[in-house]
């Protein structure tokens, strides 16, 4: 069961959040990978796309599981969820600082290094944060990834950026 | 308006054209259709309906709907959004059901 | 007169997939499409497919074009674009094409696929004709294969799969997206669909309907009103809109004309779109050698009408006589895929449609 405001206003609440944030023990080793995909609906190539074993459906209608165990945050099946819905999120990119990886299909691309509009689920600035990766290859197929620093409390707040003309 | 940079698609425009909407001048593209160059050229009226007069867009784009039928080169009810642009076309703007010679 | 194994109408996802699949049994293939290329509404996708990798899943739409087009090649199967095929002769079975403007040639099949897809519907409101308001559809034609935006501001009306994905397509070709309005309690489409453009900012706003749209020769604005459970306006709850374009993208219809005239045994089935025709499980219809499949049988994904195109394609080769030795396993492939794509609960609508014509068709 989604949570209302998932199902009228397409943002995930607590509720939905809840049942997909990483565990404490999975959070503290490194990046790993969210997937904020609460439908059953016929789609796996997040299953086919990891090397690890971390996500496997059984049904292709399957909501995917990330076995923490095994993900170890390498971004392969980020630019291949045509959901766009899965981030890595790296709570210990430094002492002070966090990550989040997420999919950005929009003009003008970010260069390393730049400074960037963080926003939320609806779309809200909530912050600034540096771009300290950007992947473009011809994998991502023009889905590209944009590694933003956000503070330690807001990796799972942080889903979108807004580039400064 | 025609969109300059796209972070998925890369547009190829063909030679530039010439054609005639209602006795003025503008420039299309080979390879587009006659209802994509006029609404790039800001016409977003193609025609009027029968009755009312009222005047029509095109709704479908597919060549379905018949709602952008026009006069091309002097022949009624073309489906300008299916219609290839050509140089040196001469596109009018249809009132009722047009009269083929 | 041409005279082909295989005739298929209509060069989409189903059209293209049912073509090659015929071919590779063995049968000579003739696809017929009125338009200038290949790929029918593939062509404007620029999002990833959903699906598994059978169904080239996270390729784009228009990449997925190219490789249907390109196995097409491989297989020489004989294309005939810019030709509509205008009607059927019942009593010798021969269908009249038209190529280009004016010249028009018959064609007899053994077999006739019939993929001619979908159209969108409109919705009813007092000024609902004026330029400036387009299927969610041909806006994506216009951005997405001839590089003209539609507008600076627009309101999307269906937050269905196609309203989601129209208006995610609209911001990255640069456009405005003042709001998705459903008149439905909840979105329909996917939602992670409505997650990316949500986070882009644009609202999402269920249960709301258009009121009104005006301007004098072109859209100029639009008034949006809150609906209670009974899909009644809410008198007090308008919103004015400040946009120059509306997409429509309430639903789909499918393109049946040809089975209307061919006689084939229709149905009006709400889940799946309207009047669709009878057909076995083989996927011909109640005329002998017709045949069917996509958005034509029923209206669902891309996905699934590929995979339908598949099964009608083998299906139609075989009654031939044609089978490359494997035929039985393609098939049953085929329909294991399809039934797993149908399976979950956004497939329910779908089962629910065609467990109701299967009732209706006797």
């Amino acid at each position: 069961m989604v949570s209302q405001r998932l199902l009228r206003e397409g943002v995930a609440d607590e509720t939905d959040l809840k049942e997909i944030i990483p565990p404490d023990y999975a959070l503290d080793k490194g990046p790993v990978a969210v997937a904020e995909c609460f439908q059953e609906i016929p789609c796996n190539p997040c299953s086919t796309y990891c090397r690890r074993g971390a996500i496997v459906l059984e049904n292709i209608n399957d909501r995917p599981i990330i076995d923490y165990d095994r993900c170890n945050g390498c971004t392969l099946c980020v630019s291949k969820c045509p959901g766009l819905a899965i981030f890595v999120i790296n709570k210990n990119f430094s002492e002070d600082e966090a990550t989040v990886t997420l999919p950005y299909e929009f003009l003008p691309l970010p260069k390393k290094g730049d400074v960037v509009i963080t926003l939320d689920r609806y779309g809200s600035p909530v912050g600034k944060g540096k771009v300290v990766r950007v992947q473009n290859t011809r994998y991502n197929d023009k889905t590209p990834l944009i590694t933003v620093t956000v503070p330690k409390d807001m990796i799972m707040n942080v889903r979108n950026i807004k580039v400064e003309a | 308006m025609r969109i300059e940079s796209h972070p998925i698609l890369e547009f190829k425009r063909g030679h530039a054209l010439k054609f005639i909407f209602d006795g003025q001048e503008m420039i299309g593209y080979e390879g587009e259709t006659i209802a994509a160059a006029l609404h790039a050229n800001g016409v977003k009226v193609l025609s009027h309906s029968i009755k009312e007069g009222r005047p029509r867009g095109f709704y479908c784009a597919i060549g379905n709907c018949s709602s952008c039928l026009m006069k091309v080169n002097g022949t009624p009810n073309v489906r300008v959004c299916i219609e290839p642009l050509r140089d040196g076309m001469i596109v009018e703007t249809q009132h009722g059901k047009g009269v083929i010679k | 007169m041409i005279n082909t194994d295989v005739a298929v109408i209509g060069g989409g996802p189903a059209g293209l997939s049912a073509a090659i699949a015929a071919a590779d049994m063995g049968a000579h293939v003739t696809i017929i499409d009125r338009n200038h290329e290949l790929g029918g509404q593939l062509l404007k996708q620029t999002h990833m497919f959903f699906g598994s990798r059978e169904e080239y899943a996270s390729t784009r739409g228009f990449d997925i074009a190219n490789i249907l087009k390109e196995e097409l090649k491989e297989r020489s199967v004989e294309v005939l674009l810019n030709t509509t095929a205008v009607g059927y002769y019942k009593d010798d079975g021969v269908w009249a094409l038209e190529e280009g403007e004016d010249k028009f040639v018959k064609l007899k099949a053994k077999k006739t696929i019939v993929a001619t897809g979908a159209m969108e519907r409109h919705l009813l409101f007092p000024n609902n004709d004026l330029p400036g308001i387009y299927g969610a559809g041909a806006v994506q034609t216009l951005m997405n294969q001839y590089g003209v935006m539609p507008g600076k501001k627009v309101l999307m009306v269906g937050a269905g799969n196609i309203g989601l994905i129209v208006s995610y397509q609209l911001l990255q070709a640069g456009v405005e997206v003042s709001a998705i309005i459903d008149a439905a309690p909840a979105i329909g489409g996917y939602l992670v669909h409505a997650s990316k453009v949500r986070r882009q900012g644009v609202p999402i706003l269920t249960s709301y309907t258009v009121k009104r749209a005006y301007g004098n020769e072109v859209l100029e604005g639009a008034t949006i009103v809150k609906v209670d459970e009974g899909f009644r306006q809410i008198p007090g709850t308008e919103i004015d809109m400040d946009i120059d374009t509306m997409c429509i993208a309430v639903g789909l219809n499918p393109l049946v004309e040809l089975l209307w005239q061919a006689g084939c045994k229709m149905r009006y089935i709400p889940q799946l779109g309207g009047h669709v025709p009878v057909k076995d499980e083989d996927y011909e219809t109640t005329v002998k050698g017709i045949y069917v499949a996509g958005d034509a049988a029923e209206i669902e994904e891309a996905t699934s009408a590929m995979v339908e195109g598949r099964l009608a394609g083998l299906n139609a080769a075989h009654a031939i006589g044609f089978d490359n030795g494997n035929y039985a396993r393609e098939k049953d492939n085929a329909l294991k895929r399809l039934n797993a794509l149908r399976s979950g609960p956004v497939g329910a609508k779908i089962r629910n449609g065609l467990l109701k014509l299967a009732e209706e068709a006797v």
